[in-house]
Order: structure tokens, then C-alpha cells, then sequence
């Protein structure tokens, strides 16, 4: 399971290091449209070779990442900055304040990100922006929800009993003995987030909903690809590599972290 | 008859068990005792076969003339249940949730039998009312949930006894279960080997148990059997030295202190009340009410050692929340040096009571150091600049040295961190601690170590503790004064000889009845 | 009966709470439908004619409750773009995606029991890791892209299904097989994460205590795994399929696209960028309620299970 840990870390890695690469280099210009090569297929110049308008897919992918990192870990953000402080109330207060926060996070939960990406969509327009909205709205019930069900065991520990007896306030135990006690488990649930956030982009953008153009992206790369997929295969199949490769490597990250975080959380996560 | 000839295991790599021998005759009842990780457990899962994956058993466990060890699993799942059953010591897990206690016990037949639905269901009827489940109120199709921890032990033991085997494997089967409801079990038992002849191999940590109900005992050591006879002699004798330790730690009373007690009382509960609304039963309907403690007064006075006993449910948690001002109170009122107690008093007034917890591992934030642990109750204080030291000192009152500080809970034993937990409850000296079955969890030699430390510390700084406890034993060893609690109300109150000489009400009759002794007799 | 009226009242106002959200969220976009419809060149008088026919100058808790009461009629309106009836128009794409996303489902399930059990009893040994690899891999596969790899393989290179189209339920053979690539490359994924809860759960029930006494009864491993484990782990794995439903129709939605298939995603997009709000409206009120709806089946799925949920 090692093994698992390690190439989970090399692949999130290799999809950091494409993106950030991409603000200084680029094989080519993916602005630089140049009809006369278009649907190449791989060669040496362009080793995944080039689309429609004849830009370099390799390129392409390695702004693409961009895209779909920054909107799946702004996502991530959202979801843990809202959804944390909400559980970790709601396992602190219970009561009528637990009943609150439960029943909001039910109702938003009943809207799945497409659902919030075409409520935003059709107020305001597409755009990337919506795309982090919707998937960091529909991630903050999932964080509330989880850092709620592993803080409330914790409340019953005569540890949390020991530090009231000791004068500490709710407030205070969350930030000193709940949160650092969950922390390793909210980790492992970001990258779980961050890896659903990638393929929540993809789908977005491909319906059109998030990134929009020029800014490429891998879903809607595909998207574009979809009507020469049968002339030009390479053109669909590089980018969903892209996607089926980020998105592997963090789930093996987040389960090697898992497992080297505390084995005992093995079981209790899926 | 079931003989165990030369057992060892080893399990990654470590020798668990180590030549043991034991022979269980039919209509016999074997003790075994030990502390905690001696292999009781692991002898018993050896002898049915469920040891745990990695464990490699060599030696024999004869049956028929056969060797269990040497059989093919589908051959001892044919035995497991037929031949040989258990129980275990969590009867709240020890069922499957989600299935009738009539099925459950059926299973066993149609597994072992091939009886068809109805049939089973009649003998499964039969072996219920066998263990004093009987109808009306206990229908086949009743859930576990719907029964309390001794009707569940009952069921696990329906379901092991269903086809009278040769061999029924209790292991600490009364030890998570109140006193009253562990003498009616082992009552069961005892009832069934005389009944059905069958073999009893009772594992338990508790010498007054077993010499209650045992023939014969074993005692074991480090995965060794270091001592084995019938119960009296062995226990008359003792020859070994481990059984010697062993009975001197059961029936160990730590040298009384003259309490000072002052006549002003440091706490003083008046009419105390707390009511639980439970969920309606209906919408719309009012809330059903359990009222946990219904009019409770008493006082301890400063300096005192008092002991509050009671079985659970009994009401007790609840009432040491709200002296611990972590609950509030619907009536009445809780007084610590005069002033009242509530969920929001002053860190002043809190700074004067503190708590040592039962459980040794849930008791400790596992990320914290030592010295942190120890210094959380000056947050009600303010930290003092020689905090550390303080610490150390603390740590040597309760006889750890000062690189504990250092270290994480983990690296300490369940004795180790019940001290530290004590020292935790001194650091701001308070007047008075609140001890919630601080020592239950502990092995009968760790425990008379502490209960001689409590002793000693009570004497040199002249605190008042309040013991609360299921178990009178362990509050005769430290109390002055027993205050007895039953449904929500104290029914006795009393100096602890007297309680437990001459009992007055028919609960505490009960408790003292049910709480299993070493024949006095033996001792001396 | 009684949990049973409290859980549909407590459905009602989810219902109730949700279809306020969404008619707040379209209600509050910037633009007239009424000059939207009528072109930018009408004149103000027409416009205001049009906007008291449509009942926008009416207040805005009148305007809901109409709405609602629409709903709850079946009258949602007339679309702005096609002057034909919103519920009509809707009803027609539900009947494309809701069966897709239970054929999904249906799909999914049947692939992730056998699997999930069949990797449990192998825990730790090479069955295990067989299939918990595939898993992951399954996880990571974006389901709109692996339908352009099945369309590639079995209706461009294979011919064995249509590349996309959907013939209308007037030919249910035709309409199933249409249905198929779009149901398997939905269900595949979600399955590879169902296979994985579900091993997961039923290692964690194969150490409780119960079982333990289940073997002392005579029971193998298999046996105990399936009689009283499989019951108990399907508690997390309910959960599980509830939440995938609702992943289930947002992907159904998405992969509509891939097989241009008639459903309400596409209704929806294009409504979107025609700015045909009533459609949006009414359409993802159906989304939401279906996601709500099947929330309160599991609900009443986890009572069947589990006796403790019986009569709270």
C-alpha cells in the first residue's frame, strides 16, 4: 500500500508542476492557431499532437491543469472554510443549533453542484467563477457533515470532560483538543474533494457551464473534441488521460494518507 | 472431556501462550484467572478454534480422542456450537443487531439440527425460558436493542447452551454487567453445569468470583498456567508467589486515615433534581420525562472521604455532571464552600473541585505531552511562571519521575496514566476530587496501588474525595462514609462499616449480597 | 404508522424549502422575460402588456405561490422560446433521463455486490487487490469521457449499439439498446465506488463482536459473512446509494450530450441559452424533488433494515 502512497504523490505532483510550468513555458503559443497543421496525430514535434485549429494538445493540457486545479482546490476551500466551522459547531452545540445546521446541510445537499452550476448559470451567466461556486457550495455539506460525525465521539472522551472541568469554554475545545484530534481525517477528505472537484470541472465545462473560452480546459478540450472523435482519436482520448490520471493520483494519495495518518480510520472511511 | 496438553501459541512472532494444560470435566466449573493480557482470551479462542488470523497454535486440545488443532475448518465449524460454545464479555455487541433473539438462537439449530423454521423456534423457546427469558415478556420476536445487558448475556448464553454442548467457554461474561445482574448470571450458570453436566471454563480477573463459583482454579502468568487446584486448597495454600500477589492485591485495604473532618461541610447538595425529556412518542405529544436524580441531598464535609454507590441507571452520572458544573439542575442546589455551583461559575470557585476519570485510555488528549496534560486545569488559574515545576511535583506526588513530562500518554500503562490523571486533579490543588470509578478499569495490583496512593494523599494534603462506583468493594477499601443511590434518589447513607455490616435498605441488602467476597475464612 | 407521517411531513418541507430557493435564484436574474420574448425593437406599451399577461408585475410571494400552485396542478407554464406547455415539454425528457439514471443504478448495483463481497472474503490477498485496483481506476473515469470511449469501440468500431438518438419508448427494444452505453458508462464508475463502500463496511462488520459469536456458533466465514454481515454493512452503503442517485441524474444529464439523447439536460441547456427561465425553473425543480424524493426512500430503506430506526 506504500507503493499506492507514493505514485499517488508523483502523479498529484506531475499535475502541480504541468500546471505551474505552464505560466512561464509552453511547448507551444496555445493561442496560435495554425489551420494548416490541424489533427495531427502524435509525432515528435507535438508528442500528443495537435487539434482543430492546430494547437499543440500537449500545451493545451498543460494550461488546462490550471484550470482545473485552481477550481477544484478553490472549491476545496470554500467547502472547508464554510463546512468545518458549521460541524464542528453543530458537534459543539448540539441541540436546536445541531438541528439548524443539519437541516440546512440537508437542503443544499439535495442540489448536486450541475444543479448550482445552472441555478448561478442562468442568473448570471457562465463563467469559471461558477464552476468554483457551485462545486465549493455543494462541498460544504459534505465537510459540515463529516467533521460533525468524527467530532461528536470525541465529545463523549473524558478528555473534552477533563479540559470543561478545567474552565475551558465549547469554543475553545474545538480549537484545542476536537480540530487537531480530526485534522489527518479533514485532510484525507480534501484530497477526496479535490479529486471529485477535477472531475466535477470536467463535467461543468464540458456542458458548458464553467470555464469558457479561450481559457482551455480539459473539459472542454473534450467537449470540442467530441466531433472528430472518430477522425482524430488522439484528440479526445489525451485529455481524459489528463483527467483520469490527476484524479487516480489523488484518490491514491488520499488513501496512502489515510492509512499512514491512523489505520484505524481505514475501516471507518470507504 | 475436553484436555489441553502442552498448548502454545505464538502470534507475530511472540509466544502468547506458552504449555498450557487444563483438563475440563463435565459438571465442573474451571476458574481462570489473571491480570490483563495473561492469555486467558487467546487460551479460550484456542480451545474453539478462532484465534486470530497470524496466531500458529501448536500442542493439542482433545476431544473424542481427537485433536481439535489438527482438524479441517469445516470439520470444527461442525463442533463450534454443537460441541463446544462461548460467550463473550460485551453482551451490548455481542448480538447482531438487526436480527430477532428467536432467530439468533434458532440459527444454532438449524445449522447444527437441520430443524425446520417451526421447530427451531419451539426449542429456541425452550432454551429462553432456560435462561430465565420467558414469555410474555419475552417474545422470540424481540431485538437486542430492546433488552438490557444481563437479557442480552442471557441470549449469548441461550445460544451457546441451545444444544447442550460438552464445553461452554465463558469469558468475563458478568464483568461488564452490574453486580446485582452478575450474581443472577453466574446463578444461571452454576444452574446449567449442575442441569446439563456440561463443562464450564469461566475466565475472569476477579479471585471473589471465582472463588464463589469455580471447583477447580488456574491461574495464569505470561501466557504460562503458573498454579492450578481445586478453589479452596488453592486459594488457602497459596504456594505460588503470583497467587500470593494476586490475593494480597483482591483483598487489599489501604491503612485507614484519621480524617480531620472539619464541621463545615465542603459540599453540600440540597434537593438536588434533573429531569431528561426523551422524544415524544407521538407529534405533537409531550415529551416523556426520566427524572435521573429526584430530591438528592447530602454533604461532604471537608477532609472526607465518601463513597457513592449505586448500580446504573441509578442516577449517579448525572448527579456527579452537575457537581462537577458541567449540567445544570432543575431544582435544588449544589454548594462547594458555600457558594453555588452551575454550569457558569466563576474559574475561582471551579478551581476548587477536580475529577480523575475511570478510563485510563479516554481520560488523555493522545496529541498532547505530559506536561501539557497536567497543566490544563491552571486555565483556571492563570499558569504560574514555575509551572513546570509544578508539574514535577505534582508528577512525584503521585510517584512519577519528571521526565514523564516529556513523553506521550500512550508510552504509559493504565496504572501509570491513572496517576497522572491524579496528578492532573492536584496541580491547583483543589479542596475536593471527584473519583468516577477511577480505579474499575485497572488490574487488582495496579488498583491497590492506587487506592494506597488516594490514601496517602488524602493525608498529606487534606482533600475530601467523593468516590463514585458500581462497586462496593472498592469503596469499602477507601471510604469513610457510603451514601447508596438507587432510581434517582440516595436510600442510604451511612459510615461504611455499618453499611456493610447492616444494611438497611432492601437495595443496599441486595448490593452487598450480590458483591462476591473471598470467604473470609480463606484468608487468613 | 406515526414516523411514517413525520418523515412525509418533514418531506413536504424540504419540498416546500427547495422550490423557494430556486424560484428566489431565477427570480433574481438581472433582465425582462418580456422584452426577452418580444425582441429588443417592441414598444414599451406592448412589453408591459406582455409583462402583466406573464404576471410579472405582480409581487413576488404572489408570483411563487402561482408558481407552486402550477406545480402542483401540472401547469407550469408556457415556454418562452416554443409557446408550448413547460409541463409537457418536461414530462417527455423525464421519461429519457430518469429511466437512464435507474438503469444506471440497477446497473451499478449488480456490478458492485458481487465485487465488493467477493473482495471482502479475499481481504488483503490477490482478489482483493485485483479488484480494489480496478476500482480506483474506475473512480478517476469521467463518465462523459468514457462514453466517447464506448461509442468509439462499440457503435463506431464494433457496430453492436447506436453511436446516439433515442427512437422514443414507442419502440421499447430499440429505445433499451440506445439506453444501454449511455446506463453503462454512468454506471461503472459510480459502481466501482459502491463495490469499495460496501468492502469496506463489511470489514468493518466481519470484526464486530457479533460475528465472532455467529462463528462460535458454528457458522464459516462465508457463512457469517453473508447472514449477518451483508445486512449490517448495507447501512453505509444505503447511504452511499442515496447520495448516488443524485450523481447518478446530474450524470445523466452531462452524458445526455455525448449520445444526444432527447433528455432534461439538454432541455435545460438550451433553455439556458435562450434565457427561457420558466423552462429552467420548472426543470430543476424536477432535478431537485427527485434527488429529495429518493433522500426520503432511503430514509424509509434504512427504517426496513434496521429495527433501532423502527418507530423513532
Amino acid at each position: 500500500m506504500r507503493a499506492g502512497l507514493i505514485l499517488g504523490a508523483v502523479l498529484t505532483a506531475l499535475a502541480i508542476a504541468a500546471a505551474l510550468l505552464s505560466f512561464v513555458w509552453t511547448p507551444f503559443d496555445v493561442t496560435g492557431v495554425s489551420i494548416a497543421d490541424k489533427l495531427r496525430p502524435p509525432s515528435a514535434a507535438h508528442p500528443f499532437g495537435t487539434d482543430h485549429f492546430g494547437r499543440d494538445i500537449l500545451s493545451m493540457v498543460m494550461v488546462g491543469a490550471r484550470t482545473s486545479l485552481a477550481v477544484a482546490l478553490l472549491a476545496v476551500g470554500i467547502g472547508m472554510g464554510a463546512g468545518v466551522p458549521l460541524g464542528l459547531l453543530a458537534a459543539a452545540r448540539g441541540g436546536w443549533v445541531d438541528e439548524v445546521v443539519m437541516r440546512g446541510n440537508d437542503l443544499v445537499f439535495a442540489f448536486p453542484s450541475l444543479v448550482i452550476a445552472i441555478l448561478i448559470t442562468a442568473a448570471f451567466g457562465p463563467s469559471a467563477v461558477n464552476a468554483i461556486l457551485a462545486i465549493g457550495i455543494f462541498n460544504i455539506p459534505v465537510f459540515a457533515r463529516v467533521t460533525r460525525a468524527v467530532a461528536l465521539p470525541i465529545w463523549t472522551l473524558d478528555y473534552v470532560r477533563a479540559a470543561q472541568v478545567a474552565g475551558k469554554g465549547r469554543a475553545r475545545i474545538s480549537a484545542e483538543h476536537i480540530l487537531p484530534n480530526i485534522a489527518s481525517l479533514l485532510i484525507v477528505q480534501g484530497t477526496i474533494q479535490f479529486s471529485l472537484g477535477i472531475l466535477a470541472e470536467a463535467g461543468l465545462s464540458y456542458v458548458g457551464l464553467g470555464a469558457q473560452p479561450p481559457t482551455p480546459s480539459w473539459g472542454r478540450m473534450l467537449a470540442e473534441a467530441q466531433t472528430m472523435v472518430t477522425l482524430a482519436p488522439h484528440v479526445a482520448i489525451v485529455p481524459g488521460v489528463a483527467i483520469v490520471l490527476t484524479v487516480l493520483g489523488l484518490n491514491l494519495l488520499g488513501d496512502g494518507l489515510r492509512d499512514a495518518l491512523d489505520p484505524r480510520l481505514k475501516a471507518r472511511l470507504a | 472431556m475436553i484436555g489441553v496438553n502442552g498448548l502454545s501459541v505464538r502470534l507475530g512472532g511472540r509466544a502468547v501462550l506458552a504449555d498450557v494444560d487444563l483438563s475440563l470435566r463435565p459438571g465442573t466449573i474451571t476458574g481462570l484467572v489473571g491480570e490483563s493480557g495473561s492469555g486467558k482470551s487467546m487460551t479460550a479462542l484456542a480451545i474453539i478454534g478462532l484465534l486470530p488470523d497470524g496466531a500458529k497454535a501448536s500442542g493439542a486440545v482433545m476431544l473424542d480422542g481427537r485433536n481439535l488443532l489438527d482438524l479441517p475448518e469445516p470439520a470444527l465449524n461442525d463442533l463450534r456450537g454443537r460441541r463446544i460454545g462461548m460467550i463473550f464479555q460485551e453482551p451490548m455487541t455481542a448480538l447482531n443487531p438487526l436480527m430477532t433473539i428467536g432467530d439468533q438462537v434458532a440459527e444454532v439449530l438449524v445449522r447444527h439440527r437441520g430443524l425446520d423454521r417451526a421447530q427451531a423456534a419451539a426449542r429456541a423457546r425452550d432454551r429462553l425460558d432456560r435462561v430465565g427469558l420467558p414469555l410474555p415478556r419475552f417474545p422470540l420476536g424481540l431485538y437486542p436493542h430492546q433488552l438490557s445487558g444481563g437479557q442480552r448475556q442471557r441470549v449469548a448464553i441461550a445460544m451457546a447452551i441451545a444444544l447442550a454442548p460438552d464445553l461452554l467457554i465463558a469469558d468475563e461474561p458478568t464483568t461488564a454487567l452490574d453486580v446485582t445482574t452478575q450474581a443472577q448470571i453466574l446463578d444461571l450458570l452454576r444452574g446449567l453445569v449442575r442441569d446439563e453436566g456440561m463443562a464450564l471454563l469461566l475466565i475472569t480477573h476477579d479471585l471473589a468470583v471465582v472463588a464463589g463459583i469455580a471447583d477447580r482454579v488456574a491461574v495464569m502468568q505470561a501466557g504460562r498456567i503458573v498454579d492450578e487446584g481445586p478453589t479452596e486448597a488453592l486459594f488457602r495454600a497459596r504456594t505460588h508467589p503470583y497467587t500470593r500477589a494476586l490475593f494480597a492485591a483482591a483483598a487489599h485495604q489501604p491503612d485507614r486515615v484519621q480524617a480531620a473532618a472539619g464541621a463545615a461541610p465542603i459540599l453540600r447538595v440540597t434537593g438536588a433534581v434533573r429531569d431528561y425529556t426523551l422524544p415524544r412518542r407521538a407529534p405533537f405529544a409531550p415529551h416523556p420525562v426520566l427524572r435521573a436524580v429526584d430530591g438528592v441531598s447530602l454533604t461532604v464535609a471537608d477532609g472526607e472521604a465518601v463513597g457513592l454507590v449505586g448500580e446504573s441507571g441509578c442516577g449517579k452520572s448525572t448527579l456527579t455532571r452537575a457537581i462537577l458544573g458541567l449540567d445544570r439542575l432543575q431544582a435544588g442546589r449544589i454548594e462547594l464552600d458555600g457558594e453555588p455551583i452551575s454550569d457558569r461559575m466563576p474559574a475561582r470557585l471551579r478551581a476548587r473541585v477536580q475529577v480523575v476519570f475511570q478510563d485510563p485510555h479516554g481520560s488523555f488528549d493522545r496529541r498532547w505531552r505530559v506536561d501539557r496534560l497536567v497543566a490544563e486545569p491552571f486555565h483556571l488559574t492563570g499558569r504560574p511562571h514555575d509551572w513546570r515545576d509544578r508539574v514535577a511535583d505534582a508528577l512525584d506526588q503521585v510517584g512519577l519521575s519528571p521526565d514523564a513530562m516529556a513523553r506521550h500518554i500512550h508510552e504509559f500503562s493504565g496504572g501509570q496514566r491513572q496517576r497522572i490523571a491524579i496528578a492532573r486533579a492536584l496541580i491547583i490543588r483543589p479542596r475536593l476530587i471527584v473519583l468516577d470509578e477511577a480505579v474499575s478499569a485497572l488490574d487488582v495490583q495496579v488498583r491497590a496501588q492506587v487506592l494506597d496512593l488516594l490514601a496517602r494523599l488524602r493525608a498529606s494534603h487534606g482533600l475530601a474525595w467523593l468516590f463514585i462506583s458500581h462497586d462496593l468493594s472498592v469503596v469499602r477499601a477507601i471510604a469513610d462514609r457510603v451514601l447508596v443511590m438507587d432510581r434517582g434518589r440516595i436510600v442510604e447513607d451511612g459510615t461504611t462499616a455499618q453499611v456493610l455490616s447492616d444494611p438497611r435498605h432492601p437495595t443496599t441488602r441486595r448490593l452487598v449480597a450480590a458483591t462476591p467476597v473471598i470467604p473470609p475464612d480463606w484468608v487468613a | 404508522m406515526r414516523p411514517l407521517i413525520r418523515r412525509l411531513i418533514s418531506l413536504a418541507v424540504s419540498l416546500l424549502v427547495a422550490s423557494a430557493v430556486i424560484f428566489a435564484v431565477v427570480d433574481l436574474v438581472p433582465g425582462d422575460p418580456a422584452s426577452f420574448v418580444l425582441g429588443t425593437g417592441a414598444r414599451p406599451d406592448t412589453v408591459a402588456a406582455l409583462r402583466e399577461q406573464m404576471g410579472l408585475d405582480l409581487p413576488w410571494p404572489v408570483r411563487y405561490a402561482r408558481w407552486l400552485g402550477g406545480v402542483v396542478t401540472g401547469d407550469l407554464g408556457t415556454s418562452l422560446a416554443y409557446k408550448t406547455p413547460v409541463a409537457d415539454m418536461i414530462a417527455d425528457r423525464v421519461l429519457v433521463s430518469l429511466p437512464l439514471a435507474l438503469m444506471a443504478l440497477v446497473l451499478a448495483v449488480a456490478v458492485a455486490f458481487p465485487a465488493g463481497m467477493y473482495a471482502a472474503s479475499r481481504r488483503g490477498r490477490a482478489g482483493d487487490v485485483a479488484v480494489m485496483g480496478g476500482t480506483q481506476l474506475g473512480i478517476a473515469l469521467p463518465n462523459f469521457w468514457f462514453a466517447m470511449l464506448l461509442v468509439l469501440v462499440f457503435a463506431v468500431r464494433l457496430r453492436w449499439l447506436p453511436a446516439g438518438g433515442f427512437p422514443g419508448w414507442g419502440h421499447p427494444l430499440a429505445a433499451l439498446k440506445a439506453l444501454m452505453l449511455p446506463a453503462i458508462a454512468l454506471a461503472l464508475p459510480q459502481a466501482a465506488i459502491l463495490a469499495r463502500v460496501l468492502r469496506s463496511a463489511l470489514i468493518e462488520t466481519l470484526e464486530q463482536d457479533y460475528i465472532r459469536s455467529a462463528r462460535a456458533k458454528g457458522l464459516s466465514r462465508g457463512q457469517a459473512l453473508r447472514r449477518h454481515a451483508l445486512r449490517n454493512a448495507l447501512i453505509p452503503v444505503l447511504t452511499i446509494l442515496g447520495m448516488q442517485f443524485s450523481f447518478l441524474l446530474a450524470g445523466a444529464i452531462i452524458i445526455e450530450n455525448v449520445f444526444y439523447l432527447p433528455g432534461l439536460g439538454r432541455l435545460i441547456f438550451q433553455a439556458i441559452s435562450q434565457r427561457d427561465l420558466v423552462v429552467v425553473q420548472s426543470a430543476v425543480l424536477v432535478l431537485v424533488a427527485a434527488v429529495i424524493l429518493v433522500t426520503f426512500l432511503v430514509d424509509l430503506a434504512y427504517a426496513a433494515v434496521d429495527p433501532r430506526l423502527r418507530g423513532r
